[in-house]
C-alpha cells in the first residue's frame, strides 16, 4: 500500500488533533476528581519544625512514636533494616552544608526532626520506573505501595535518606498493629506521607497532633493568611541541602 | 493406519479415565467440594449479589487507584450521593468498608479463593480484622 502526499497530511494531522482532544478531556476530568468533601485542602503543604520548642522537651519521641503507630512502622534492632518515616538526627549530620568550623556545642548536638521533605522538584519521582511516587497537586510526595517494585532507585536518588526499604517482612515487628492503615510488605519502599489519609477526613498530620511543644505547625504556603506562612515571613529558617534544587518544603528554625 | 481398532479403544479408555472426576460428578448430581461463603446477617450491600461475584477484584483495584492515586476516599452511588455506614460516609476501602460486615476472612474470601485456587495478595499489608481482634483479647 501506498500512500501519497495528501493522505499522509490528513493521517498526521487527523492523529494530532485527537492528540490535543484527548490531553484536554483528561485533564477536565481530573480537576473534577481532585478532592473536597471534607478533608483539608491546600496547594503547597509544608512544615515548619521550631527546633528551639522541640528541644524544650528533651527526649521526648512522641511525634516519632505518635507516627510509628498510626502507620504500622516496624521496629527493628538492626540498624541495616531500620525503617525510618520520622526520626532524630545530630544538628552536624542534618546539615552538612553548614561548613562553619566553629559552631556553638549545644547546636552541634542538637537534635533535629528529620523526615520526607516533600520536595517541590522531588529527584525519587524523576527515578520512579513505575510511577509509584509522584507529585501530588497539593505538594505531597505521595507513594502507592501496591505498585512499588522495590528497585531502590528513590532511595539513591534521595538527598535526605528519607526513604526505607524493607528488607525483611515487616509485620512481625510492628509493636501494635493500627487495623485502619495497612502494613507494607518484604521488597518495598515506604517514607512519610505527609499523612495524606488524615488530611482527607481534615486532621492533621499525626505527628502535628501529637507535638506536647506546638513545635511542628502544618500549612499551606500558597495561603498567605496561614499560620505557617505567617512564621516564616517572622522567623530566619533553614532547609536541609537547598543547595541541590530540590526546593524542600520542610523549615527549620534553629 | 495399523491396528485402527485397538489405537481407537485405547484412545476411547484413555478419554474415560481422564475425564471420570467429570463424569461421575455429572453422574452422581453433585460435586464433593463446595466454596460455601458465609454471608453476614445484615444484608445491606453496596452492589448486587451477583456483581460482587462476578467483579469484586475490578471495583478493589479501581477502588484504591481512586483512593491512592487520586486521593477520592468516598464511595458515591449512582444518584451522586454519599454511601453512608453506621453514620458515616463509608470509604473506598476493603478493611473498612467491605469488612465492616464480612468480618470473617477465613469465612468469606478464603472460601472461594481457596475452591478456585487464587490467592489475591491484598492482605500481606492489609489487616485482617481477625487479627486485631485476636491482639486485643486478654
Amino acid at each position: 500500500m501506498s500512500i501519497d502526499r495528501r493522505q499522509f497530511l490528513l493521517i498526521v494531522g487527523g492523529v494530532a488533533a485527537a492528540g490535543i482532544a484527548g490531553k484536554q478531556t483528561l485533564e477536565v476530568f481530573a480537576e473534577n476528581q481532585s478532592r473536597n468533601s471534607k478533608g483539608f485542602a491546600g496547594k503547597r503543604w509544608a512544615m515548619l519544625i521550631d527546633l528551639k520548642k522541640c528541644n524544650e522537651n528533651e527526649g521526648c519521641t512522641k511525634c516519632i512514636d505518635a507516627c510509628h503507630l498510626t502507620h504500622n512502622v516496624p521496629h527493628f534492632d538492626n540498624k541495616k533494616d531500620e525503617i525510618k518515616w520520622i526520626w532524630k538526627e545530630k544538628f552536624e549530620h542534618a546539615f552538612v552544608e553548614q561548613e562553619n568550623y566553629f559552631v556553638p556545642e549545644q547546636i552541634k548536638q542538637k537534635p533535629v526532626l528529620l523526615f520526607c521533605n516533600h520536595c517541590s522538584n522531588p529527584p525519587c519521582v524523576i527515578v520512579c520506573p513505575t510511577q509509584a511516587t509522584w507529585k501530588r497537586k497539593d505538594g505531597i510526595v505521595m507513594m502507592d505501595w501496591h505498585r512499588c517494585v522495590g528497585c531502590r532507585y528513590c532511595m539513591a536518588a534521595c538527598p535526605y535518606g528519607s526513604r526505607s526499604f524493607n528488607w525483611r517482612e515487616p509485620r512481625p515487628h510492628i509493636k501494635k498493629l493500627n487495623p485502619d492503615f495497612p502494613t507494607r510488605t518484604k521488597g518495598v519502599v515506604e517514607k512519610c506521607t505527609f499523612c495524606d489519609e488524615r488530611l482527607a477526613r481534615g486532621l492533621k498530620p499525626s505527628c502535628v497532633e501529637a507535638c506536647p511543644g506546638k513545635a511542628m505547625i502544618f500549612g499551606d504556603l500558597e495561603n498567605p493568611n496561614s499560620e505557617i506562612r505567617k512564621m516564616l515571613g517572622e522567623n530566619f529558617t533553614m532547609r536541609r541541602k537547598p543547595e541541590l534544587g530540590t526546593q524542600p518544603e520542610i523549615y527549620y528554625i534553629i | 493406519m495399523y491396528d485402527t481398532g485397538k489405537v481407537l479403544i485405547g484412545i476411547l479408555i484413555f478419554i474415560l479415565v481422564f475425564t471420570s472426576p467429570i463424569l461421575i460428578n455429572i453422574a452422581g448430581g453433585k460435586s464433593s467440594v463446595k466454596a460455601n461463603p458465609q454471608l453476614p446477617k445484615s444484608g445491606n450491600c453496596i452492589e448486587s449479589k451477583e456483581y460482587m461475584k462476578g467483579y469484586h477484584m475490578e471495583m478493589l483495584d479501581k477502588w484504591r487507584n481512586m483512593v491512592v492515586r487520586q486521593d477520592v476516599r468516598f464511595l458515591k452511588k449512582a444518584d451522586g450521593t454519599y454511601f453512608m455506614l453506621n453514620g458515616m460516609k463509608a470509604e473506598m476501602s476493603l478493611t473498612k468498608t467491605c469488612m465492616s460486615c464480612h468480618d470473617n476472612k477465613a469465612k468469606f474470601c478464603d472460601e472461594c479463593h481457596n475452591y478456585l485456587d487464587v490467592k489475591p495478595y491484598c492482605w500481606d499489608c492489609h489487616i485482617d480484622p481477625a487479627i486485631t481482634r485476636k491482639e486485643q483479647m486478654p
